[in-house]
């Protein structure tokens, strides 16, 4: 099953898929440009991992002192950063190098703590897909990737669809691709996770209690561009969701 | 352990923000190293990092202590608690946008790496009841100067770092237009001023006191937990 929250006369609703957009529980069929879309979950924790497949490990590698065979490079983001399916993300005035990160979004459903790799996948909710924008602009090497760089005001797209663990009987078989403008920018697979989610479970719940609607961002493998004004970015992984998003201006004034 | 059904605090959202290396002294131990790899330079932005609901505890709840660690440090931290948005505020008027302050625990895993500030280190620094909160917010109008309060950090009734919430990279309404002008924080929301530098260690079964003159105290004890961190 898949499920979306929605505002739809201004209230919000509970929708599933339908052939022609999506379905509210009272069988109101709407299109998809008919109402505004919320993130499928609220109210968790969100976490975050970098360089986490190995390609994208490697594209950066440059600028990096740490091996894939750390321990997984966590970070937290707090929840103004979250943005729906179809919303809108502002490229900061003086940015000259922002991009995408499409990303395979874990749903926790039941809380964990001290949970083994072969018992964590009885604690995954779902799955959903985020897109995790990042200005490296403004990368300073403390507790990195800092928060200006990743906690900016919906900088992390995350929708349309929270689809449950059940009907994804393999998440690390699933194909990972972004369209800037319908031109395919972004290639990957979630085989090619160095941490896989069920490793992710055990190496989090070492350390912090997971709670049911907690979503770990399980990073994104190679192909990161830039991005302009104007740009619609689609990330889509088979069979979890096509999430849209567009750039626009930042309309404040300069500082 | 934390409390999984937080906010803890009546009145907060839950969502709590924290500076760190936001203690002029700590850069003065950081020294020529901050200018060394990894970090190259100094920062420019406000050094920050997100407390999420795993780390907060409620005053008197106990913390964990790891069995192979050997201790927390504990630091005292004013809690600065938004009373409306907080978009891109400016220094004139950055103070008129706080309702409150608490006080807050900074737990850490110690370390002594030259590169212990290069990673979030989550494992280390944001570990389940890491980030206690007082439970009372002191109305701002009851606190005449945020950048001028006196703290303590006590462990087993000894005071074993006399600090204040002065000489801070970024005093509390400099840290908010900073904070502000990339991230939004909502009413309810806190933004941790960030602990003094060169914090005590305490050890499981010992007991931790964390006070802030003026705005109020948390005690704890600390447990030593069957698992290694």
């Amino acid at each position: 099953m898949k499920t979306a929250r929605v505002i739809w006369q201004g209230a919000v609703h509970v929708a599933t898929p339908h052939a022609v957009g999506l379905q509210l529980a009272s069988g109101e069929v709407l299109a998809e440009s008919a109402v505004q879309w919320l993130p499928p979950v609220t109210g968790g924790t969100l976490i975050a991992l970098g360089l986490n497949y190995a390609d994208h490990a490697k594209e950066l590698s440059h600028e990096l002192t740490q091996t894939t065979k750390d321990e997984p490079l966590v970070f937290f983001k707090g929840p103004g950063t979250v943005v729906g399916h179809r919303g809108r993300t502002p490229r900061p005035r003086d940015a000259t190098f922002m991009h995408y990160e499409c990303e395979l979004g874990v749903v926790i459903g039941r809380p964990a703590r001290h949970v083994l790799a072969r018992d964590a996948m009885g604690c995954v909710a779902g799955y959903t897909v985020c897109n995790d924008y990042a200005v490296r602009d403004y990368l300073e090497n403390w507790y990195r990737p800092n928060l200006r760089v990743k906690n900016r005001d919906a900088a992390t797209a995350v929708g349309p669809w929270l689809v449950d663990a059940a009907d994804v009987p393999n998440p690390h078989d699933l194909r990972l691709r972004t369209w800037v403008n319908g031109e395919v920018k972004q290639q990957g697979h979630t085989a090619d996770l160095l941490h896989d989610v069920p490793a992710l479970i055990e190496y989090l719940s070492r350390f912090m209690t997971l709670q049911p609607g907690d979503l770990i961002l399980t990073g994104t493998p190679d192909g990161v561009v830039n991005v302009q004004v104007g740009d619609e970015v689609v990330t889509e992984i088979d069979g979890i969701g096509r999430l849209v998003n567009t750039i626009v201006a930042d309309d404040a004034p300069p500082p | 352990m934390a409390a999984p059904d937080l906010p803890a605090v009546v009145g907060l959202s839950g969502v709590v923000y924290g500076a760190l290396l936001n203690h002029e002294l700590a850069w003065l131990q950081l020294g020529a190293s901050a200018h060394n790899p990894p970090y190259k330079a100094p920062p420019k932005a406000p050094v920050l990092a997100v407390r999420p609901r795993h780390m907060l505890a409620h005053d008197g709840q106990a913390i964990g202590v790891p069995k192979d660690a050997p201790g927390v440090w504990v630091g005292a931290s004013l809690g600065i608690v938004i009373g409306r948005q907080a978009q891109r505020l400016r220094a004139g008027d950055a103070l008129q946008h706080v309702a409150g302050y608490v006080v807050a625990g900074e737990l850490a895993l110690p370390s002594e790496a030259a590169d212990q500030h290069y990673r979030p280190n989550v494992r280390r620094l944001a570990r389940d009841g890491f980030c206690p909160l007082s439970r009372s917010v002191t109305p701002a109008a009851a606190v005449t100067n945020p950048d001028a309060l006196a703290s303590r950090v006590s462990i087993d009734g000894q005071v074993a770092q006399s600090s204040t919430t002065a000489q801070r990279v970024r005093p509390v309404a400099a840290l908010l237009v900073d904070v502000t002008a990339f991230m939004t924080l909502l009413p309810g929301d806190v933004l941790l001023l960030g602990a003094s530098a060169a914090p005590p260690l305490a050890r499981a079964g010992q007991r931790i006191r964390i006070e802030i003159d003026g705005v109020g105290a948390l005690e704890h004890a600390l447990t030593l937990e069957a698992h290694p961190a």
